[in-house]
């Protein structure tokens, strides 16, 4: 088992004892819930939506390689530039050495889940440059010296008064619970530092090919500020964020803002295309995208798991997922969580160290049912299960055990017999009360469990005595 | 008219079998003529979720040989019933028995689906003087696509009240071997599901599939709580007189 694995178990295990966690996480995905059906019920037909989504998704991903250099080009027409890296490093290092050559001390950062998934942050902090998180749930994390707790929510595992004593501590000018309080402390800090940062840093939410534009969603209007009021600009997306057209926004942004948050849209949708033109008054005076590869070509080149790139971030396979609000999603231990995180990590960072996201699901399909994009998402963990034992690294207990199962199963026979000893087992441990005892074979289902009572005879049994037969 | 197939999922078979006989015992009073194919075991889904498909495959031709001549197969599991129809496909694609698989799966039925759509029945007769909770057992609900056929069902019982507990579709974390290879977050859900069939006042809870009720039983009689859980075959199978012998399961009526 890899150590990513045990931290998992440990955390896991924790979380799912913690009541607290439980409740706090209830409500806020009960309140999502309420706003997403009505935000559902806006559209005329939300199944249709759906479909064009994933449409327009699945065109892009399968025309890739054509619509990022139609992207890239009309960024460069525009004086932008275009940086594509393979990896995380290639990444990390364009954008350092572009703070270090340009001699900034402070970025502000509106959410870019990729500079989570590049360890962006620590590396600029490495160097001495200040880095600022901007949006409200990602501040409040970052003054915890947390990861986002969730994609779209960072900060969804705290209430009102962990903030406020949070505040009140890293602040200081602020001692209070009142949100509209609280939001106003977080917003006086961040606009001086907004207005004293050299560089600014987003994610996109789609790459537009034929415009040659990122989209930018936000509700705090703070990606907007990161993109506009630095000197520079700086984009990082993943390469799977391309969208052919400027018109696919129409569908795709309030798909996105009701699968995320149960907006119609959200409160500032940006597009930014490249430096500040002559005949413009604002925007930045330079415009650099960082096209992030780190995997995904890899899971473009696998025709079954390639849909997986149609994601759109919106988090709503998390929020529907129960494993996620029983372990959390700071137990999952990556930067995506939830049934996303679980599909896409084994495949972008190895399934042998993350095999066993794959295998934390009850596969109750809740996340196939909501993704606004369509992805099979429960059917794609049964694949990455299927290629974890085809690469050999499952535990020989269980290969030994599914090999006995088949033995047993490929005969009625041996079926009945291994059935009969399994219940002859099942009652003299209930005889000598040893239920889920380190004795009890059946241990890892009674430890948790009342023992189910064994019955002395089989269905087949009962069926053929009355029957005749036997 | 041919004989129904009975598919017993093999821990039906094993650990519940009042399961099979209720449901028998229903389909008895309703005229249904049924067959055992006793050369039947498992359906192959335990290894096919571990991942283990090559371990899957060749049990899984071996239930499409042994059901290929049945006109309807029935199966008191959602989740069985799903492994047949909408996995069986998948697995065996590239074999000479995928076309075959898929013509097993469009007649493989679950119970509750059985009776509602294909012998057209929601009033068996049946009676039940209880409260009772439906919890929306995954598969069923989501690869299959029921969630009213056991509700209309239940709604024609005599003397049952139909109670809706909060959050019904919420999985009840039991997921075959997740249960036990991630036993900590398995029980955490099994608690969270027992928690709102406790708090709708029900006396028993239902579902379309055994194993979620064999994982809610563990739970909530280690709670010490005073709900039962009951299949609904065995809501179905129990009659007015039964109900005034009292404490009579219905399954061993049937049988005896």
């Amino acid at each position: 088992m890899s150590n990513a694995a045990h931290e998992f178990l440990r955390s896991a295990a924790e979380k799912s004892a913690d009541l607290a966690h439980r409740q706090i996480i209830r409500r806020g995905i009960d309140s999502y819930n309420a706003a997403n059906e009505r935000g559902r019920s806006r559209f005329l037909d939300w199944e249709a939506a759906r479909l064009r989504c994933q449409e327009i998704k699945w065109e892009a991903v399968n025309n890739l390689d054509r619509y990022l250099l139609e992207f890239e080009q009309r960024v460069k027409d525009r004086g932008g530039q275009v940086f594509w890296a393979e990896n995380s490093e290639e990444a990390r290092q364009y954008i350092t050495d572009l703070a270090t050559a340009r001699g900034v001390h402070k970025v502000v950062k509106s959410k870019s889940m990729v500079s989570e998934e590049i360890h962006l942050g620590p590396a600029l902090e490495k160097l001495g440059i200040k880095v600022v998180e901007t949006d409200l749930g990602e501040y409040i994390v970052q003054l915890r010296n947390e990861t986002p707790y969730h994609i779209v929510t960072p900060a969804m595992h705290l209430n009102r008064t962990q903030i406020a004593a949070l505040f009140k501590e890293k602040l200081g000018d602020v001692d209070t619970d009142d949100p509209q309080q609280l939001v106003a402390a977080a917003r006086r800090a961040l606009r001086r530092d907004f207005f004293s940062a050299e560089m600014g840093i987003s994610g996109a939410n789609f790459l537009v090919a034929d415009a040659g534009m990122i989209a930018l969603t936000t509700n705090e209007g703070n990606g907007r500020l990161c993109t506009s009021v630095p000197r520079i600009h700086v984009v990082l997306s993943g390469i799977e964020k391309v969208i052919p057209r400027l018109q696919d926004l129409a569908t795709l942004w309030p798909v996105l803002a009701t699968a995320g948050t149960g907006q119609p849209i959200t409160c500032y949708s940006t597009l930014a295309g490249g430096p500040r033109q002559p005949n413009e008054v604002d925007g930045p005076e330079e415009f650099h995208v960082v096209l992030v590869d780190n995997g995904r070509s890899e899971l473009l080149a696998n025709v079954e798991e390639r849909e997986v790139l149609h994601c759109i971030r919106c988090g709503a396979c998390i929020n529907a997922c129960p494993v996620f609000r029983t372990v959390g999603g700071h137990s999952y231990g990556t930067t995506y969580m939830g049934p996303i995180g679980s599909v896409l990590t084994p495949r972008l960072r190895g399934l042998n160290e993350f095999q066993h996201l794959s295998y934390a699901s009850s596969l109750c399909g809740a996340c196939t049912d909501v993704c606004p994009v369509k992805i099979n998402l429960h059917h794609h963990l049964l694949h990455n299960r299927r290629d974890a034992v085809n690469a050999s690294d499952r535990p020989w207990s269980e290969r030994i055990g599914f090999k006995l199962w088949r033995w047993a199963v490929e005969d009625a026979r041996r079926f009945r017999g291994a059935g009969w000893l399994a219940r002859l087992g099942m009652r003299v441990m209930h005889r000598l009360h040893l239920d889920g005892t380190p004795l009890d074979p059946a241990r890892p289902w009674n430890k948790n469990h009342a023992a189910p009572p064994a019955p002395a005879k089989s269905f087949r049994a009962l069926w053929g005595k009355r029957n005749g037969n036997d | 008219m041919a004989k129904v197939a009975l598919f017993i999922p093999c821990f039906v078979d094993q650990l519940t079998p009042e399961v099979g006989l209720d449901m028998v015992c229903v389909m008895r009073r309703l005229g249904i003529e049924m067959e055992f194919p006793e050369e039947q075991t498992c359906c192959g889904q335990p290894a096919f979720n571990t991942g283990y498909w090559n371990d899957a495959r060749p049990v899984a031709e071996r239930f499409v040989r042994i059901f290929r001549s049945a006109e309807q197969v029935v199966c008191p599991s959602g989740s069985c019933t799903t492994m047949v129809r909408n996995f069986y496909p998948e697995l065996l694609a590239g074999t000479p028995w995928h076309e075959e698989a898929i013509k097993v799966g469009r007649r493989v039925f679950e119970f509750s689906e059985f009776l509602v759509k294909v012998a057209k029945v929601t009033d068996v007769g049946a009676s039940f003087p209880h409260r009772v909770a439906v919890h929306d057992s995954c598969h069923a609900l989501r690869e299959l696509h029921l969630k009213h056929e056991s509700r209309e069902l239940l709604r024609h019982v005599r003397g049952l009240e139909l109670v809706e507990m909060p959050y019904s579709e919420d999985c009840c974390g039991f997921g075959g071997t997740f249960a036990t290879k991630f036993g900590a977050i398995s029980a955490a859900m099994g608690d969270a599901k027992a928690g709102y069939v406790e708090s709708s006042g029900a006396e028993y809870v239902t579902a379309t599939d055994p194993s979620c009720l064999l994982h809610i039983d563990g739970i909530l009689r280690r709670r010490k709580s005073t709900v039962r859980t009951i299949y609904l075959a065995g809501i179905l199978a129990q009659t007015a007189s039964a109900a005034e012998r009292r404490a009579q399961p219905a399954a061993t009526k049937c049988v005896r």
